[in-house]
């Protein structure tokens, strides 16, 4: 955890010091301070949230550029389904995977098709009845990193299998080293193609304790620009494809939560949702389901803020891209509810708090009633000029020492802030 | 040497959907206080119940949570009709909710024997026609 590695990041030259992405981050992870956002990585859950928000473009997701793709290795790009809807007119997969071939790829694992493999074994996985329901999805890992902060009786209900890119990855190379068997496992490379930075985040801090298959992370925006430059129809491309619409499906909300064919799921998109029904589900108030899809952005994966198109207008083009497709092409090659050791999600979702003011309970006490005093005295209005998200916030962040109440724009404008009450003063 | 932190809620007797509103205030207080998983889902759990009792039954109330190092005191206060039969409303399946409340999913019966269930302590005061206060308290093991 101390190793968590964050895509998002601040452009500081760009920050002018607003408070825009202060008060829309979902885990009020944004600090200004010294005239520029502060992003707190204990607090900071990858969402992408202030990137799609900040006016200044000053937020920025870090992954890897596509020129620094080895030339002398095997290359295989792992495009995620959401690629696909990227595209105005486009009838036939094939085209785009022919595309990444033709930008300098060696080879072409469709995210998609693994994701049918997950879908599969989320099937076989769920007709268990010693497992705690709802199962929630790990696919979107700015959701398991939420799960890890705040609800420490989630982590159990987490899928134990990996995600459709780690498991691309996997099944990537086994199929490069059977066909190509003078290959040794270090000429391949594996690049995925990522909708978001919290998917960056998650191979890059897995990549610490090396269980992750990926090597290289590129931006959906980055290669649908080198795509576009070869994408011609004018030519036939390979017949590469070998997914349906349930692996394309992923791409959007509810696509992995149709896939179990069972209705007794539930899909949500956009961080507040998932956050509310987290809660639910944390209450207890949701056990009759047996399924639950999470997705942070907007419209799922299609919304991922390093994507190109609108959400919904992607989700359309795909909706016309799955149309003649079957249903799915890739299946489990076991019948028995077994998942593959090979696919077991290894990551353990240990509770995390990050919020805990003190160790000591005594500490701790004494400065919540110094923090709910403070939060008295202040106007209460939200305004952000502090640096803070919130009056509440601020009055947190004095307390512990990172803010200073001189930075409160009412005591600054030389107003009295409210009296404390008398009785609490003694 | 340090003093009782006390926070205070009050529960909206109008609205149905704000039932709730206090025990998750509750679960963020507790989580900055450092309190282990089980003893915030405890306490939360007893609150929430408490306060689906006070919509339900009295039209809302005041709900108080005072954290001392050993121990989390609560305190649910209404105005309602009061408990007729402390014994009987104890019994799992109980309810005198009315139907269109079952109707809802809620009135199972479990509200009080969850919120004893769940305390160390539970205390019940209670005069017909003029309201009910319950204490509840968690205790705090040394090492959560």
């Amino acid at each position: 955890m101390a190793l968590f590695h964050h895509s998002v990041s601040l452009d500081k030259s760009k920050c002018i010091g607003c408070t825009n992405c202060i008060k829309r981050c979902p885990t009020e992870a944004i600090r200004i301070r010294d005239g520029h956002a502060y992003i707190i990585p204990e607090r900071c859950i990858d969402c992408g949230v202030c990137i799609r928000i900040c006016p200044h473009k000053a937020k920025k997701a870090v992954f890897d550029k596509f020129e620094s793709l080895p030339k002398d290795k095997y290359k295989i790009a792992l495009p995620a389904p959401a690629l696909y809807g990227q595209f105005e007119n486009l009838d036939d997969v094939n085209y785009v995977l022919q595309g990444l071939l033709d930008i300098g790829f060696d080879d072409v694992y469709e995210v998609a098709a693994a994701a049918e493999l997950v879908s599969d074994y989320t099937r076989r996985y769920l007709r268990r009845t010693d497992i705690p329901k709802p199962v929630i999805s790990t696919a979107c890992p700015v959701v398991s990193r939420l799960i890890m902060l705040r609800y420490p009786f989630l982590g159990e209900h987490i899928l134990p299998i990996k995600q459709p890119m780690e498991v691309a990855a996997i099944e990537a190379r086994k199929r490069a080293m059977q066909r190509h068997p003078e290959l040794k496992a270090e000429d391949i490379v594996v690049a995925f193609i990522s909708p978001c930075p919290a998917k960056v985040s998650y191979i890059r801090s897995e990549g610490a304790d090396s269980s992750t298959n990926i090597d290289y992370v590129f931006s959906i925006r980055e290669i649908y620009l080198e795509l576009l430059a070869v994408m011609k129809k004018d030519k036939q491309p390979a017949e590469l494809s070998g997914s349906g619409r349930i692996g394309i499906g992923w791409a959007s909300i509810g696509g992995e939560a149709t896939a179990i064919m069972n209705d007794k799921y539930l899909a949500a998109d956009g961080i507040e949702n998932v956050i509310r029904v987290l809660d639910e589900i944390d209450n207890g108030l949701l056990e009759n389901l047996d399924f639950i899809e999470l997705d942070a952005c907007n419209g799922g994966c299609v919304g991922g803020v390093l994507t190109v198109i609108n959400p919904y207008i992607a989700k359309a083009r795909l909706h016309t891209l799955r149309h003649y497709l079957p249903i799915s092409q890739n299946w489990a090659n076991n019948d028995d509810a077994e998942v593959p050791a090979e696919y077991l999600d290894e990551a353990e979702y240990e509770y995390h708090p990050v919020s805990v003011l003190d160790q000591d309970r005594e500490t701790a006490i004494e400065m919540m009633n110094r923090i709910e005093k403070l939060k008295k005295m202040l106007p209460g209005n939200d305004c952000g000029f502090c640096g803070s998200p919130t009056c509440a916030a601020f009055a947190a962040d004095v307390v512990k020492g990172q803010a200073k109440v001189e930075d409160c724009f009412t005591y600054l404008r030389g107003e009295p802030l409210k009296k404390e009450p008398a009785d609490d003063s003694q | 040497m340090s003093e009782d932190l006390t926070f205070s809620y009050v529960v909206d007797g109008d609205n149905f959907t704000c039932a709730g509103e206090a025990s998750s205030a509750v679960k963020k207080q507790l989580r900055w206080l450092g309190f282990s998983p089980d003893i915030i889902r405890r306490v939360s759990i007893a609150m929430y119940e408490g306060e689906i009792n006070m919509v339900i039954h009295a039209g809302g109330g005041q709900a108080t949570l005072t954290v001392q190092p050993d121990k989390i005191v609560m305190v649910l206060t209404d105005h309602g009709p009061g408990i007729e039969n402390v014994e009987l409303a104890m019994k799992e399946g109980y309810s005198t909710a009315p139907e269109r409340i079952r109707n809802l999913g809620f009135g199972a019966g479990m509200g009080l024997p969850n919120m004893k269930r769940y305390t160390d302590e539970m205390r019940i005061e209670t005069k017909v026609g003029e309201g009910t206060t319950i204490t509840m308290v968690v205790y705090i093991p040394k090492s959560v």
